[in-house]
């Protein structure tokens, strides 16, 4: 894409008194078959922290877009301190002082932290003196970033807070974060909202995306609700409930995931024992002495900061990490040196971390999507790929899980995140494993289908499925989870009843205190 | 007003159809103009290109025999570039497999056992295969880059042909020239059409497309190695031996290669001699992508690229057009042929600035 150097700045009124930092009015933006943006108006206060609330699809991304001046709107106009502004490239909105925190992230994988904000920062910038910033900025907020380090070997949760601290280098006026919270501990999400208050405090202004309603609740002083790409309304979610803002953003009620006690607990299904390995890569997390059985009919959930060694954990079991046999026993065979073939024939499923370019080929179709892991399932005969078996199986995880797609032969990548990863759910779903291990299932996913794929893992327990999973949501975890287990530092925390499960215990095993000596001694 | 380049949503079948089309006519378009400017006469300089060589059976014999080195290398360059693996030393595959079948029919000169024909195929594969093989272990067990090793190899292919035609495998009788014996009637390929040049081997080769179809777009295989292409952690995930897919493609093109070449001096040369291939094993790497990966469209484009090697030459001699000339037009052709296949997947965009 090219981008424009220059922007068009004209003044067009006389600023009255405190104008909207910024206000967006009108705005439309159309793509092929959808209208993303109807109309839309929006205005963010100095010193004020708004939501923008809406499910997966509601016009949120292209409006943030249009704001980056990453897409261009078909009509509408900005204003920027009472002023007209035309925003007609990324450099423009960073000379104004808007700074973006992407819910996609987009970071270099292999430039380390320091290059990738100097690469944000424009040229001519003492690599040191950008370093030492970053150091100084996350001592400030909080945010345990090692500037030294290459991106590919961060986690989910270190890579948006390096997003968050390029932002903050930038020293914007208004400060746009998608979803920054998913994957930060409570403690973190804490330090965070206390940093985002001290820069309204500021004077700044502070445009929150979110999909959980407390954090929203907790932290803005009004929202702007969209659904179907219009605005359906404004509130001060202060004076909201949950289940109030679930029901402007949905259109209807809600129906939350219910537990429920668990059935008899079956069988011991994953035994993981003595389990110490060095991570591939060597920026990674070394597990140590990890313990841990999951039995049929349960769901035991892993908490944990990101970078604790929850990659390594994942892919130890799904057989992308090799161990010791002994030390993962899947169905009572040691599995540790097996290919994922082979575990998955034992029953294993896996749904990983990243759905596009793992969990799935953004390039094909929905139904070739499914030979990756379902190939078994009488899709392939004789060496070659039974193509309409395999749009079978796509188009009855379609209709079972509710994926919105244009069909079987639809590209993953034309998915939203939420359909894409009930897609992935259902693959795995739909070949009634005996052990399903996923890591952040509901990651950027809006609450409906968020509840509706908590429903589907509760359901699928209760059919006698062991299931594992591991979440930097500690509300999803305490939600849906029989036992729960923190990671940190590479060690695994004795699990304790998600019933009753006091967040603040939670929030300290997460920071490594959970000091027990059967542990430590290996 | 400015250009901005935009993906397209969806690329409609029609498109993919029409763009060679496309481009086959802007390319005469642009011809007609460069050839006036030149001074020659576009009709006649077109005509020697795109006629002439294909007028008679004669010549779609040439043509065939051209295109055949070009589609098998293809055809076995596709598997692995498929799954990115980047296998540029078909050349000296094809080389090696010239010498091992060219080496056996040596051997058995004079014998001439029935079995010879095929045990030389055999050996072109098996010879192209080892080749290929060095880059495949070096790349799995190393982590070496197989664009370098592969590229390297070749040369050094080239050198052992060399030697050998010059020293040990020279015929006594051949007053010094550096190559070898003819081959014995039984080390050649029998003719499709009395009279031409046109050997069975290129029905091997026409053989070989639906096959490779077969592989590269229905069997599980095939998908494994798109998937690893496409995006190598979902392969990882699904639980794809990498290693597997590195050789999968290496031995695929290796074994091809070495059968174009065995089918090269088993047929219009007869002989081992310095040069076997003016560059099949490169040419392909371009005749894989023009054909789009694809079985199908790969048999197109060996044809494609063969006409052009031919039009070139004839009208070098006829018009005595300078080789740099006919370089030119070639490069027109391909030029607009990815030119366009490129704007049928995005679109190009005149932005207004927005004004206000």
């Amino acid at each position: 894409m090219l981008r424009e150097r220059s922007f068009l700045l004209r003044v067009h009124a006389r600023v009255p008194a405190e104008p909207p930092l910024i206000e967006l009015r009108g705005i439309v933006k159309a793509y092929p078959g959808c209208l993303a943006n109807d109309r839309v108006d929006l205005a963010v206060q100095r010193g004020e922290i708004h939501a923008l609330l809406g499910e997966n699809g509601a016009g949120k991304s292209t409006l943030v877009k249009i704001m980056a001046g990453v897409v261009a709107p078909d009509a509408g106009e900005i204003r920027w301190q009472g002023r007209l502004v035309a925003i007609d490239g990324p450099g423009a909105a960073r000379r104004l002082g808007i700074g973006m925190v992407f819910q996609h992230f987009t970071l270099f994988e292999s430039l380390t932290v320091t290059e990738n904000v100097a690469l944000g920062a424009g040229a001519g910038r003492d690599r040191k003196a950008i370093a030492r910033r970053i150091r100084e900025l996350a001592a400030r907020y909080g945010l345990a970033v090692d500037p030294d380090r290459h991106v590919h070997g961060l986690a989910v949760g270190e890579r948006q807070r390096v997003e968050i601290l390029r932002c903050l280098l930038e020293e914007p006026r208004l400060i746009v974060l998608d979803e920054p919270t998913s994957v930060l501990t409570p403690q973190e999400a804490d330090a965070l909202f206390a940093t985002l208050r001290l820069l309204a405090e500021e004077g700044r202004g502070v445009l929150f995306i979110s999909h959980k309603l407390d954090e929203v609740r907790a932290l803005c002083h009004a929202a702007t609700i969209l659904r179907g790409g219009k605005r359906v309304g404004g509130c001060d979610p202060r004076a909201e409930s949950a289940a109030s803002l679930a029901r402007l953003m949905v259109g209807s009620d809600v129906a939350p995931a219910r537990r429920g006690a668990p059935r008899t607990l079956g069988g011991e299904v994953l035994r993981i024992e003595r389990l110490s390995v060095n991570p591939a890569d060597p920026h990674g997390t070394a597990l140590k002495n990890i313990a841990l059985t999951v039995s049929a009919g349960e769901i035991v959930g892993i908490a944990g900061v990101a970078g604790n060694g929850q990659s390594e954990l994942l892919a130890v079991i799904s057989g992308e990490l090799p161990a010791p046999a002994a030390a993962v026993t899947i169905a009572g065979i040691g599995v540790g040196d097996r290919p994922p073939a082979a575990r998955r024939k034992l029953g294993l499923a896996v749904i990983p971390e990243e759905r596009l370019g793992r969990g799935a080929v953004a390039e094909m179709s929905l139904a070739e999507n499914t030979l990756l892991t379902a190939a078994g399932q009488g899709l392939v005969r004789h060496g070659l790929v039974d193509g309409a078996a395999a749009n079978a199986y796509a188009d009855r995880i379609i209709t079972r899980f509710g994926v919105v797609a244009r069909g079987a032969g639809a590209e993953a990548d034309s998915l939203s995140g939420g359909n894409l990863q009930k897609f992935i759910l259902g693959r795995e779903f739909l070949k009634h494993p005996k052990l399903l291990v996923g890591a952040h299932p509901t990651w950027g996913v809006d609450v409906g289908a968020a509840a509706q794929i908590h429903r589907a893992l509760i359901e699928l327990r209760d059919a006698g499925t062991a299931i594992l999973i591991v979440s930097e949501d500690l509300d999803e975890l305490l939600a849906i989870s029989d036992r729960i287990a923190v990671i940190s530092g590479g060690r695994l925390s004795p699990s304790i009843p998600a019933e009753g499960a006091a967040r603040e215990r939670i929030g300290e095993w997460m920071t490594g205190l959970f000091g027990d000596g059967a542990r430590h001694a290996a | 007003m400015r250009l901005r380049l935009e993906a397209r949503t969806e690329t409609a079948r029609w498109l993919l159809v029409a763009t060679p089309l496309l481009a086959a006519a802007l390319t005469l378009a642009c011809g007609v103009v460069m050839f006036a400017a030149l001074g020659y006469d576009p009709g006649a300089a077109l005509a020697s290109f795109f006629i002439k060589p294909i007028d008679s059976i004669y010549g779609l014999t040439e043509l065939a025999l051209k295109a055949t080195p070009l589609l098998l290398c293809a055809l076995g360059l596709a598997v692995g570039f498929r799954g990115n693996v980047w296998n540029i030393g078909a050349e000296g595959q094809l080389t090696i497999g010239a010498v091992c079948a060219g080496g056996l029919a040596l051997a058995f000169h004079g014998e001439e056992p029935f079995w010879l024909l095929p045990a030389m195929v055999a050996a072109g594969a098996a010879g192209g295969g080892a080749w290929a093989a060095i880059p495949a272990f070096l790349r799995t067990r190393f982590n070496a880059n197989e664009i370098l090793t592969s590229l390297m190899l070749t040369y050094i292919a080239l050198h052992l042909l060399g030697y050998l035609v010059h020293g040990p495998w020279r015929n006594p009788q051949g007053y010094n020239f550096p190559q070898t014996r003819e081959f014995g009637e039984a080390a050649i390929l029998p003719l499709m059409i009395e009279g031409s040049r046109l050997h069975f081997g290129s029905l091997l080769a026409l053989l070989l497309v639906p096959a490779a179809w077969l592989l590269l777009d229905k069997s599980y295989l095939g998908f494994q190695i798109r998937v690893t292409g496409l995006a190598p952690r979902a392969a990882a995930y699904a639980g794809y031996p990498a290693a597997r897919i590195v050789w999968a493609g290496f031995l695929a093109g290796g074994a091809m290669a070495g059968v174009a070449g065995m089918l090269e001096v088993a047929g219009p040369i007869g002989k081992l001699q310095g040069l076997i291939s003016p560059g099949y094993g490169f040419a392909a790497i371009i005749v894989a992508f023009l054909g789009r990966l694809n079985a199908f469209g790969i048999l197109f484009a060996s044809l494609l690229v063969a006409l052009l090697y031919l039009g070139g030459e004839t009208a070098q001699i006829d018009l005595k057009l300078p080789p740099a000339v006919t370089g030119l037009f070639q490069g027109l052709l391909l030029f607009f042929l990815l030119g366009s296949d490129f704007l049928a997947r995005y679109r190009l965009k005149f932005v207004r600035r927005a004004a206000v």
